[in-house]
């Protein structure tokens, strides 16, 4: 990939520069090997889904409503346990993970929901900080970079805003500045451009794009076509439960 | 980033000076007044249903007390029987006993008198065989043996009758025992439905919060933290309401001995002292008190605690929904 105008600016924050410079090993962040799961006693909703996850890869998550994408993204953020097959994220089998594991391991893992899921009463400078902030850092220590963040995603000068007065663009942008504030290595968005309109939606999608120049493994669950079209990345198509997969 | 370069970029100076950052859990939205009302008004009622026990508790001990600290000795006049010589004899035998702090003849206008009631004024108590009475105080922590008293007073001859007032002191201190355990037992009611309300208040006050515990817990927060966020929270609550409605309880037993010293002396303020003694719960009254508040708010935070652990378990848990 040809480096990006704000890679050559040298505009990404030092936030996201400084952990994405360190080496890594080449094994998959998460790998899916025949994995089916249900809910209750119901039918299965995915079936036999294998897959791995590069580490810096790009890829979409698509497919019709209901085919299973929010609850494969579940399972990708270890909100879920499959009923079957193997389900390892970041070399760890997910069966064998006790709760007290999980937040050490999502905090590697950087989801923007489809409704953003902020917090009405903290200011976007404290819905970003959040993730550091339970983790029982003084925010003097954090300050600086959530700014810095802020204003990469455009958010500089509305940082003190709550969220219901931000725009859906703008709240989008926040959710993403939340996600990759702890220097995630796997980022999951959930129809990031649902509530946006098709200018605001590419800003998003390069954002994402240079997110990943950085070394960030990127999904983007969407069934917008025409954002899909827009980058020449790995396709994954959930379809009646199951998954295909076109590089 | 530096500080200059802040500077250099614009930011808001109020940004880069140390500001408190929002609670996590929004004070004015999770819980509310509403929640801080019915800790108040549940803690409230428990505290005045333990100052009633205790008030009931102090009050029988003081009947027990006063009744075990006298005894009576009963002298019945025969013909030829210097009655005087006898009483005065059988006063001197009892003081004589370990364990009697006074001894007090009733002299004939004395027992006239309180023979008034039934016989009428002017009754020539020398026409009639009515016993005459020695009054003897006891000390109520060391009482006399009753055994050997009636042993010496047996010893003189002189018919005398020693009633030590066990029969009534025994019925007095079984009505009492049961007065208090009635009182006990509808205080135990009292806090079970204090505690329910209470629990049932918070997991109320707690169903909005959940799109905070969910958010937290996907940003990679510990349940031990956003467990201890919503337990501090709920603590504080607690502690206001549980104040609150202490406060106003130790408020209403001030007012009624305040309105009982103000009306002493009067009717209605004698028949109250008479069935309850002074309105004064004492130290241990207070202490329950604040034990009875100091449980309420612990009750609160546990509640929110163990809402949050559960709902968190259901978080991870996958459940008959499709997404």
């Amino acid at each position: 990939m040809v480096p990006s105008s704000a890679e050559r600016m040298g505009l990404f924050p030092g936030v996201l520069r400084k952990t994405f410079s360190t080496a890594k090993v080449a094994s998959p962040v998460i790998r899916f090997e025949n994995v089916g799961l249900r809910y209750g006693m119901g039918p299965e909703v995915l079936r036999d889904i294998s897959f791995d996850l590069p580490q810096r890869s790009f890829q979409f998550l698509s497919g019709p409503s209901g085919a299973g994408k929010t609850t494969l993204l579940r399972l990708l953020f270890l909100s879920l346990k499959p009923t079957r097959g193997l389900v390892s994220i970041f070399g760890k089998d997910r069966l064998s993970l006790s709760r007290t594991e999980l937040p050490s391991l999502r905090r590697r893992i950087g989801v923007v929901f489809q409704d953003f899921r902020l917090l009405d009463h903290m200011s976007t400078f404290d819905n970003v900080a959040l993730p550091l902030r339970v983790r029982g850092r003084e925010e003097s220590s954090y300050r600086a970079d959530v700014i810095e963040l802020l204003k990469w995603v455009g958010l500089g000068e509305r940082m003190h805003a709550p969220p219901p007065v931000l725009s859906g663009g703008e709240k989008q942008r926040a959710a993403i500045a939340r996600a990759l504030i702890e220097q995630p290595d796997i980022l999951l968005a959930d129809e990031p451009t649902g509530n946006v309109d098709p200018p605001l939606a590419r800003r998003l999608l390069r954002l994402f794009i240079e997110m990943n120049r950085l070394g960030t493994a990127v999904v983007i669950a969407t069934h917008d076509q025409h954002l899909m079209e827009q980058v020449d990345a790995r396709r994954m198509i959930l379809s009646g439960g199951r998954l295909d997969i076109h590089d | 980033m530096t500080d200059a370069a802040l500077s250099s970029s614009g930011i808001n100076a109020s940004v880069r000076t140390s500001r408190a950052p929002a609670p996590i859990v929004p004070p004015a939205r999770i819980g509310g007044n509403a929640l801080v009302a019915v800790i108040a008004i549940m803690t409230f009622l428990s505290c005045l249903t333990l100052g009633a026990v205790t008030l009931v508790r102090d009050t029988a001990g003081q009947w027990e007390t006063q009744i075990a600290r006298e005894a009576t000795i009963q002298i019945q006049p025969r013909e030829g029987f210097d009655i005087e010589d006898a009483l005065t004899r059988t006063a001197l035998t009892a003081s004589a006993v370990k364990g009697v702090t006074g001894v007090r003849v009733v002299d004939p206008d004395a027992t006239a008198r309180l023979l008034e009631p039934w016989l009428g004024k002017g009754v020539d108590l020398n026409a009639l065989p009515v016993p005459r009475l020695v009054i003897v105080t006891i000390d109520p922590v060391n009482p006399p043996d009753f055994a050997e008293m009636r042993a010496a007073l047996d010893a003189q001859g002189l018919g005398a009758r020693l009633d030590d007032h066990r029969t009534w002191v025994d019925r007095l201190v079984g009505m009492a025992h049961s007065t208090v355990i009635a009182g006990l037992a509808v205080l135990a009611l009292m806090l079970a439905a204090t505690a329910l309300s209470v629990a049932f208040a918070t997991r109320g006050a707690m169903s909005g919060a959940g799109h905070i515990i969910e958010v937290l817990h996907f940003v990679g927060a510990e349940a031990r933290f956003i467990a201890g966020e919503f337990r501090r929270h709920f603590l504080w609550i607690g502690l206001k309401g549980a104040g609150a409605g202490g406060i106003a309880a130790v408020l209403a037993f001030l007012g009624f001995g305040i309105w009982t010293k103000v009306n002493m002396a009067t009717p209605g303020a004698d028949q109250s002292a008479a069935l309850f003694g002074q309105f004064h719960i004492g130290a241990s009254g207070y202490a329950g008190v604040a034990l009875v508040a100091l449980v309420v708010a612990g009750i609160t935070a546990l509640t929110s605690h163990f809402t949050v652990v559960a709902f968190l378990s259901d978080i991870d848990v996958p459940r008959n929904e499709q997404s």
